[in-house]
């Protein structure tokens, strides 16, 4: 175990910024990935289909 | 895969590249690919973090915040990164009209700007304790802090425009004119007076770091790139799903008037 007395306030928070930012955007990415996906089932569902599905 | 091709498809005559880079084709294929890259990038960024604080050595100058450069330098790297890759796919959707090059570049800049905050958050909280201030105003933290205003800026304009095929072309023209930065970027080290010290990883003349060190960066490097790629795949699967939602959302209204009239 190493010891990081020194400047560990700079440290810890670089790596708590790096979490919470990069954390947020994973997160964010997901949820708009999985909201269009569920509006996209929902349509598909209405029987509503694009017109050069239609004419199959 | 012709189960697939029945539900979307492709005329065979298309080159590996065009079908690999049809919409419809992309959804299928890189989906293969989020649980792998998802595995890759947990591990490497785990990996690199047990080394970046159990098997780093402090640095004889910057001492313990040496371990700061583990998330600094990989998320600089990506902020210009990401931007190279709007200027690939904007250059895509100029001239070749491609459908899936102005997704690819929309998907881009949130990730580009999220890692261009962290560069320049993790920067000055190295920079406090290292150069005694945490932010100056000089060539390259300026160019940096430009470089996120840029981001902000495209990612303001997508959302202006109702019609995405029109702005898509719009914001790869100023995308490239923004490209002008990423020089600036790299080179300002060596152009003007600056507290920022110049490359010591990508030189000619090779690292000027030992193993110890450059093992920890490297995987971590990596593993914040490979994030990039599976965050960048998600966002753009997103992005052609919205595509086809406001499609269908528009044949619906469509088919109720019709039905109404």
């Amino acid at each position: 175990m190493i010891d990081i007395s020194q400047h560990f306030e700079y440290i810890a928070g670089s790596y708590i910024l790096t979490m919470a930012l990069v954390g947020a955007l994973v997160i964010l990415v997901n949820r708009d990935y999985h909201t269009q996906e569920k509006r996209l089932a929902e349509l598909e569902a209405k029987g509503v289909r694009r017109r050069s599905e239609e004419k199959k | 895969m012709s189960k697939n091709a029945s539900i979307d498809p492709t005329p065979q005559d298309l080159g590996f590249f065009s079908r690999i880079a049809h919409p419809g084709h992309f959804l299928i294929w890189s989906k293969r690919w989020l649980v792998p890259l998802t595995i890759i990038t947990v591990a490497l960024l785990l990996f690199g973090t047990y080394l970046a604080f159990f098997n780093s050595p402090a640095d004889y100058q910057q001492g313990d915040t040496v371990r700061i450069m583990y998330v600094h330098v990989p998320n600089a790297w990506l902020s210009q990164f990401c931007y190279a890759v709007m200027v690939v796919a904007s250059i895509g959707s100029l001239v070749w009209r491609h459908p899936l090059a102005d997704v690819s570049a929309k998907a881009a800049a949130p990730l580009g700007a999220t890692f261009t905050a962290v560069a320049l958050a993790t920067g000055a909280l190295w920079g406090a304790p290292t150069w005694g201030t945490f932010w100056e105003w000089d060539g390259r933290m300026t160019s940096t802090l430009v470089m996120l205003f840029i981001y902000l800026g495209i990612i303001a304009l997508w959302r202006t425009f109702e019609d995405q095929a029109r702005a898509g072309r719009i914001i790869a023209v100023i995308t490239l004119v923004g490209a002008i930065n990423i020089p600036i970027i790299k080179f300002s080290v060596e152009w003007w007076n600056t507290l920022h010290q110049p490359a010591s990883v990508f030189r000619v003349d090779g690292p000027t770091m030992p193993m110890s060190i450059l093992l920890p960066l490297f995987v971590m490097f990596f593993g914040f790139s490979f994030l990039f790629l599976l965050l960048h795949f998600i966002s753009m699967r997103a992005e052609i799903l919205r595509r086809r939602v406001r499609a269908l959302e528009r044949r619906n209204a469509q088919r109720l008037r019709e039905q109404q009239a």
